[in-house]
C-alpha cells in the first residue's frame, strides 16, 4: 500500500497537530515535548497523530520513534481506564512489593505493563513514587495507596470492579488525594 | 483576637497519606462557618514523614504541630479554635512562645535533635508558592549581595572555601567547577541544574523543589552571575508534576520581581531558566546523557573528555550541579564559607540530606552535619528498627552505591569514609534493612534495575551486566555454583573498569559490596541451597504450624493456587508441590501460624 496521506489528508488531525506545536515549538529540541504532549492528550502516542505531527514540523517520524522508544515514559497503546502502578522503588522492594505486584497481575490476569481485556485496567511497575514512608504503595489513577497488602489491594480493585459494574463515579476518580490502607 | 492560622503540609508524600483531604475539609469548613481571624495555609514536607498528614497551629509566636491528623482531629482542632481550648491528642510539637520551645513528643526530640537544616531550612515552614514567604526569610538577599558587591572570582572564591562538594554524586569541588565553566572559552554559556533523581527510593530532591523552589533558583542565577552562563536549564524527573508545576510559578515570581531575566537587579547581568521535563531513563541522570536529552535526543552518553565545562549543550560551555548543591548556594553567599564549612568531617563539610527509608520506625527527610554516623542517623533520628528484628545494613547511592553492614554502622558520614566502605554517598537515598532482606537478592535487584536502564550503547554494560544478572538469578533460583561467585566478582570488576559511563562503571557496587560483606549468604545460596532470609522463592518452603493454626481458612480461601487443604477448625497443610512462595496467606494470616524456612 502506497502512502496516501499528502492525498487525503485528515483535516482534523491536522488541526490537532497544528494545535500541539503551538503549544511546544516544533524545533527538533522540542522532540521530547511534542511527544509528551501528545501523550498527555491521547494517553499514548498514536501513529495517525505522529505522522501528521511529523508533517508539520518536519521532523522525521523515524527520529520521534527513536527518541519515544528510548525513554519508558512514552506508550504504543491505549491505556486502560485506571492506570495501576505497584512502586518497585527500594523501600517498597524492601517491604514485599513484589507480593503486591502478583497479587494483581495473579488477580487481573496480566503481566507489567499490559492491560486488562475489557480495557478496565493497566498495570504497570515504577520505581519510587516518592513516599517510601508509606511503603510498600500503589498508586491508582493518580491516587496513592500506602502501606497496603496483598489483601488490601485485592479489596480496592473488587471495589473498583464493583463501582464500574454499578456505573458509579469511583473514589479513585473523583479526587487526587490519597489515604493509606 | 489574635491572628491564627493553620497549615497543612502538602508536598506529595503528606498528600498520598491524605493531607489534601484535609486541607479541603478545613478549607470548606472555614468557608462555612466563621472563624474570626482564622486563616488556612499550605506548605511543604517538612521531612517528618512518618507523621504525616501534619498540621499546623499558629496564634502569635505560639505554634503547635499535630501529626497523623485525619478529618476527625481536624473537625477537633477547628472546635478547639472557636471553643479556645486545642485538643491534647497527637500533639508532636509545641513552642510556647517567647523563644520557649517545647517538644510535646519523644520521637521529634530525637528524631530532629541532631539534625542541621541548611538545604531544607525553609522546607516546611514556608509555602512554596509565595516569593513573599521566601523573601522574608532572607531569599534573594544572597543573590543581592553577590550582584552588587561581589565580582565573579569572589563567589567562585567564597564557594571554593566552603569546601561544597557535588551533592549529586561524585562529590566533585562546587567552585572549582564554576571556575572551569568561568575559565572556559565561548560566548554562549549554560547551566544546568540535574533535578532527575533517578535513584529509585530517594526523594531529597523533589522535596526541596516542591518545598523550596526559590532557593534552587537563587543558587542558579548566583552560579550564572559567576561564570557568565547567560541560560539555565533545569531538567526534572518527569515523575514530579507538583515539582514542575511550583518551578514554573517560583520562575514567574522571579521574573516579575527581576531577580531573574533582563537586566537583574539593574545590573547588566541578564539569565534565563527553562524547565525541562524528562521522560523516563535513569541513565539521563548522567551529565552527558542529560545534554542528549536536552537537545531533543536519546539520552545516550558520550565519552569524556571534553567535559561538558568545554563542550556541552550545543558544544558549548556548560556546569552542571545537583537541585541541593544549588539549595547550598544563596546560605554560603549569604552567611560566609564559615557557615558552612564549620560543619566538617574529614574532607567533607556542610551537611548533607538523606531520604531515610526503609526498616527503620521515622521515616523522613533528614539533613545532618557531616561526620554524624550511620548508626547515629539509623538509631537516634530513625528510632531503630521498625520490624523487631535485628538490623544487618544500610544501602547508599542505590543502584550506584553499596551495602554498608552492621558492623559499620559507626563510620562517619563523609565522603572519604563512605567511599571506603565500597558505597558511595550518592544523592541521599539511605534505605535500612534488617533480618528479613536477602543481600543476594538485593544485589539481583539493583543489577536488574541498572541491567533495565542500560541504553546500550557500549558492550560491557550491555551485555556484561546481563550475564552478571543471569548468574545473580541462577544463585537465587537455587542452580548457582561456586564458581558462579567467583565469575560474578570477575565480571563485576570487567564492567566497572570498562564501561563507557558511570553507570555501567558503578552498576558493580551493589554486587561488590554485598560479596564483600555478606558472602556467607552467596555461599549459602550455592552450597546449601538456602536463603538465611527467607526471601529467594525457590530455596524457601513454607509451611502452617499445626499448634497455632485455627483452622480459620482464610489462608486457602486466598492461596491464589489452591496448595492449602484442610477443613474448618482443623489444621491446615501447604502443598509445597504446588506452593509458589508468594507468601499471601502468611499475610493473610491472623495467628501468625505460617511460616518461611
Ligand atoms: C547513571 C547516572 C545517574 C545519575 N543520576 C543523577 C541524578 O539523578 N541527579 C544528580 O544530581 N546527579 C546524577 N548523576 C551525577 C551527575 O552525572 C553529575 O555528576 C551531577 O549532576 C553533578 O552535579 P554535582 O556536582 O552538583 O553533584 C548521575 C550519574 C550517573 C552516572
Ligand atoms: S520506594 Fe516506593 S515510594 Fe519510594
Amino acid at each position: 500500500m502506497g502512502c496516501t496521506c499528502c492525498k487525503n489528508g485528515n483535516s482534523a488531525l491536522n488541526a490537532e497537530a497544528k494545535d500541539i506545536i503551538s503549544i511546544t515549538g516544533k524545533e527538533k529540541e522540542k522532540t521530547i515535548p511534542i511527544l509528551q504532549e501528545i501523550q498527555s492528550r491521547k494517553g499514548y502516542i498514536p501513529e495517525d497523530l505522529l505522522r501528521e505531527v511529523s508533517g508539520v514540523t518536519g521532523i522525521a517520524v523515524s527520529d520521534f520513534y527513536s527518541v519515544a522508544t528510548f525513554y519508558s515514559q512514552f506508550r504504543f497503546t491505549p491505556l486502560g481506564k485506571h492506570l495501576i502502578r505497584v512502586c518497585n522503588g527500594t523501600a517498597c522492594f524492601v517491604s514485599g512489593a513484589d507480593i503486591l505486584f502478583d497479587t494483581l497481575s495473579d488477580l487481573l490476569k496480566v503481566g507489567d505493563g499490559e492491560t486488562t481485556e475489557d480495557g478496565l485496567f493497566t498495570l504497570e511497575t515504577v520505581a519510587c513514587l516518592g513516599c517510601c514512608s508509606l511503603a510498600p504503595v500503589v498508586m491508582i489513577s493518580g491516587r496513592v495507596y500506602g502501606k497496603q497488602n496483598s489483601d488490601s489491594v485485592r479489596k480496592l480493585i473488587s471495589s473498583i470492579i464493583a463501582d464500574e459494574a454499578k456505573g458509579e463515579k469511583t473514589a479513585a476518580e473523583a479526587g487526587q488525594t490519597g489515604g493509606t490502607a | 483576637m489574635n491572628n491564627q492560622l493553620l497549615k497543612v503540609g502538602l508536598g506529595s508524600c503528606g498528600i498520598a497519606a491524605g493531607a489534601q483531604d484535609v486541607y479541603n475539609y478545613l478549607s470548606s469548613d472555614i468557608d462555612k462557618n466563621n472563624y474570626p481571624g482564622l486563616d488556612l495555609g499550605k506548605t511543604s514536607c517538612i521531612g517528618l514523614c512518618f507523621a504525616e498528614p501534619i498540621v499546623e497551629f499558629h496564634e502569635g509566636d505560639k505554634r503547635i504541630v499535630y501529626g497523623n491528623v485525619d478529618i476527625k482531629l481536624a473537625e477537633k482542632i477547628l472546635k478547639g479554635i472557636s471553643t479556645g481550648v486545642l485538643p491534647e491528642e497527637n500533639r508532636i510539637l509545641e513552642e510556647k512562645g517567647e523563644g520557649k520551645r517545647v517538644a510535646a513528643d519523644d520521637n521529634i526530640v530525637k528524631y530532629t535533635g541532631r539534625q542541621v537544616k541548611l538545604a531544607l531550612k525553609n522546607c516546611g515552614i514556608i509555602d512554596p508558592e509565595s516569593i513573599e514567604e521566601y523573601t522574608a526569610r532572607g531569599g534573594y538577599k544572597a543573590l543581592e549581595k553577590a550582584v552588587n558587591s561581589m565580582q565573579m572570582q569572589e563567589i567562585i572564591d567564597v564557594m571554593k572555601e566552603s569546601g561544597l562538594k557535588g551533592r549529586g554524586g561524585a562529590g566533585f569541588l562546587t567552585g572549582q567547577k564554576w571556575e572551569f565553566l568561568l575559565r572556559a572559552k565561548g560566548d554562549k554559556k549554560y547551566l544546568v541544574c540535574n533535578a532527575d533523581e533517578g535513584d529509585p527510593g530517594a526523594f531529597m530532591d523533589r522535596a526541596i523543589l516542591e518545598g523550596d523552589p526559590h532557593v534552587v533558583i537563587e543558587g542558579m542565577i548566583i552560579a550564572a552571575k559567576a561564570t557568565g552562563a547567560y541560560k539555565g536549564y533545569i531538567y526534572c524527573r518527569a515523575e514530579y508534576p507538583l515539582a514542575v508545576k511550583r518551578l514554573h510559578k517560583a520562575i514567574a515570581d522571579a521574573k516579575e520581581k527581576n531577580f531573574l531575566g533582563e537586566k537583574i537587579l539593574g545590573s547588566d547581568f541578564s539569565f534565563d531558566i527553562i524547565v525541562k521535563e524528562g521522560a523516563g531513563a535513569f541513565v539521563c541522570g548522567e551529565e552527558t546523557a542529560l545534554i542528549m536529552s536536552i537537545q531533543g535526543g536519546r539520552g545516550m552518553p558520550n565519552l569524556r573528555p571534553p567535559f561538558p565545562a568545554e563542550s556541552g549543550i550545543h558544544q558549548s560551555p556548560t556546569n552542571i550541579n545537583n537541585v541541593e548543591t544549588y539549595a547550598n548556594v544563596p546560605g554560603i553567599i549569604l552567611n560566609g564559607p564559615e557557615s558552612f564549612n564549620k560543619y566538617k568531617s574529614g574532607n567533607s563539610t556542610g551537611t548533607k540530606v538523606f531520604a531515610l527509608a526503609g526498616k527503620v520506625k521515622r521515616v523522613g527527610l533528614v539533613e545532618v552535619p557531616m561526620g554524624l554516623t550511620i548508626r547515629e542517623v539509623v538509631e537516634e533520628i530513625g528510632g531503630g528498627s521498625s520490624t523487631g528484628l535485628p538490623l544487618k545494613a544500610v544501602q547508599m547511592g542505590g543502584p550506584a552505591g553499596g551495602c554498608i553492614p552492621e558492623s559499620m554502622f559507626d563510620t562517619p558520614i563523609n565522603y572519604d569514609s563512605i567511599n571506603a566502605t565500597g558505597a558511595i554517598m550518592g544523592s541521599g537515598g539511605l534505605i535500612v534493612m534488617d533480618a528479613s532482606s536477602c543481600m543476594v537478592d538485593v544485589a539481583r535487584y539493583f543489577l536488574q534495575f541498572t541491567q533495565n536502564e542500560s541504553c546500550g550503547k557500549c558492550t560491557f554494560c550491555r551485555i556484561g551486566t546481563k550475564r552478571m544478572l543471569e548468574i545473580l538469578e541462577r544463585i537465587t533460583t537455587g542452580s548457582g555454583t561456586i564458581k558462579d561467585i567467583d565469575m560474578l566478582e570477575e565480571l563485576a570488576n570487567h564492567v566497572r573498569k570498562t564501561s563507557l559511563c558511570g553507570l555501567g562503571q558503578l552498576a558493580p557496587n551493589p554486587v561488590l559490596t554485598t560479596l564483600k560483606y555478606f558472602r556467607d549468604e552467596y555461599l549459602a545460596h550455592v552450597n546449601d541451597k538456602k536463603c538465611p532470609a527467607g526471601v529467594c522463592r525457590s530455596l524457601i518452603e513454607i509451611k502452617i504450624d499445626p499448634d497455632k493454626c485455627t483452622g480459620c481458612t482464610l489462608c486457602a480461601r486466598v492461596c491464589p493456587v489452591n496448595a492449602i487443604a484442610g477443613e474448618r477448625k482443623m489444621t491446615h497443610v501447604i502443598d509445597s508441590g504446588i506452593c509458589t512462595r508468594c507468601g499471601m496467606c502468611i499475610q493473610k494470616c491472623k495467628f501468625d501460624a505460617i511460616y518461611r524456612i
